[in-house]
């Protein structure tokens, strides 16, 4: 990948590959973490490390806190307590609420794919696009222009930069988000269950772009339901339930061998519906 | 109807329709404008998390809308001279429609606001933007969407309740009928003869509101 490639991710350093280096130089580490709705504590203390071209599968039921953990490292829940650092450069600790620049500064590092896409019907896909790296990180037009239709040319959505939203299908939509994510140039992208709204003959396009993204060396944590996707591409799968990670570690050994009881239903219950 | 039941029809059309133009229309958009600036103000006040500042929107929101127009108009051009606050005719006219006018669209733009989908906040703050700049770039183009049908019954209405102004002496169509109307005695054809003017404006106005539509439409599926 040459250093002007539009989703060099780590630009202008060049990505990391994983390693053990990689691993003692984290670029997410959480401490902590605690978050409650009212009475109900979502998050009990949450510890994580990503490491640079690392990317963490969170899986868990529904309700497990796995969403909630991806919301806080993008700071679209507060969370009450704990730590989130980035690449050594955003320290925040949830004791005392985040000022806004500091928030700023955590949105700034990463950026999220939704799992309803959210882009916004009312600008085409280029600007949904453009938005972010012109209107907020007042980044040169032409400059980031030229980026965006190379990364939609690239999920070959060129031909549809003058469409709106509406026009697109699920899958195609998803794509946008990805790309609308990669043109912020995040050192660490965020994935909310990003083909849980699609069409299951539309989940492959969508899956297929993030492992490739991944095996370019992108940093991620992707909460996701597609076991075999996370055992394939993840680095690290994290098991969530009840606001904790019960079990993390090698894909095949958690999601093949689990120790904890629990992890095992969860994954029987996904496996045979019944 | 006799010739010179027509003779007068087409006589007094010229006053009315001068009355139009230079009372009725200019005195709604003026006041459309200034309400609906008033209006998104108190829309976003009433969205605060502040108690106090959603609580100010609130009791305003509740006057304006439990009284009658013409008491605030009263209030304003008749009442006020009694503490020393003289206004004309005109401009008690433009404060009392705007200040309705706000109440009421206020309600529309808070009920549009909170029609757009969370997610479409949640993406702003994704990509960077803070609360304002989410506001304006994401939120509001999508509310005024969504708006726009009930903000034209807004409009319309106004054009109708300027007729009220004819009380504080503010020469608009419907003034011009009265004068007119007084006199020849041909109450029945002038007063209709006002009444179909209203209506030719407000029918024009609905197609301005279908284009506006239409225009808007363009980014939402059918």
């Amino acid at each position: 990948m040459s250093p002007t490639d539009p989703i060099d991710p780590t630009d202008p350093a060049g990505p990391t590959a994983p390693d053990a280096a990689a691993q003692s130089d984290a670029l997410l580490r959480v401490r902590g973490l605690k978050k409650s709705f009212g009475p109900n504590q979502v998050l009990q203390s949450i510890e994580l490390t990503v490491g640079r071209g690392q990317v963490l599968a969170l899986i868990g039921p529904s309700g497990s806190g796995k969403t909630t953990i991806l919301r806080c490292l993008n700071g679209l829940e507060l969370a009450d307590g704990g730590t989130i650092d980035v690449a050594g450069e955003v320290s925040l600790d949830f004791g005392t609420p985040p000022t806004k620049k500091q928030l700023a500064a955590l949105r700034d590092r990463s950026a999220m794919v939704f799992q309803h896409y959210n882009l916004f019907p009312h600008k085409t896909v280029l600007e949904n696009v453009l938005e972010g790296p012109v209107v907020v990180q007042r980044r040169p037009k032409d400059e980031v222009t030229a980026e965006a239709l190379a990364l939609l040319d690239r999920v070959g959505l060129s031909s549809k930069r003058d469409s709106y939203p509406f026009e697109l299908s699920g899958g195609q939509q998803q794509r946008v988000g990805i790309v609308r994510a990669l043109a912020l140039r995040p050192q660490l992208l965020l994935f909310d269950e990003p083909t849980s709204s699609l069409d299951p003959e539309l989940v492959g396009d969508v899956l297929r772009l993030i492992k490739e993204l991944a095996l370019e060396g992108w940093s991620m944590v992707i909460v996701t339901h597609e076991l075999e996707f996370a055992r394939e591409v993840a680095t690290e799968v994290a098991f969530v339930d009840g606001g904790r990670i019960v079990e993390h570690g090698d894909p095949k050994q958690v999601l093949r061998h689990p120790k904890e009881e629990r992890t095992r239903q969860f994954l029987h219950r996904l496996l045979f519906p019944f | 109807m006799n010739q010179s039941a027509w003779d007068l029809f087409w006589s007094s059309l010229g006053p009315m329709v001068q009355g139009a133009i230079l009372g009725t229309i200019p005195l709604a958009l003026a006041s459309f404008a200034i309400g609906l600036t008033l209006a998104l103000g108190l829309a976003l006040m009433r969205l605060s998390r502040l108690g106090w500042v959603s609580g100010i929107a609130r009791v305003y929101i509740s006057i304006v809308r439990g009284t009658p127009l013409l008491v605030q108009l009263f209030v304003i051009f008749y009442g006020l001279p009694s503490v020393g606050i003289v206004i004309d005719p005109w401009p008690s006219a433009v404060i009392a429609f705007s200040l309705n006018v706000g109440g009421y669209a206020a309600e529309v733009i808070r009920a549009a606001i909170l029609s757009v989908p969370k997610g479409q906040w949640e993406a702003a703050y994704m990509i960077g933007m803070s609360h304002r700049r989410a506001l304006t770039r994401i939120i509001l183009p999508q509310a005024a969407r969504v708006s726009v049908p009930p903000l034209s019954n807004t409009f319309i209405s106004l054009v109708k309740d300027t007729s009220l102004a004819s009380v504080i002496l503010v020469t608009e169509l419907f003034r011009e009928a009265q004068q007119v109307a007084a006199f020849s005695s041909e109450f029945m054809l002038l007063y209709l003869e006002a009444a179909l003017i209203y209506w030719v404006i407000c029918l024009a106005l609905s197609s301005v509101q279908s284009v506006l539509e239409k225009r808007l439409d363009r980014y939402v599926a059918h």
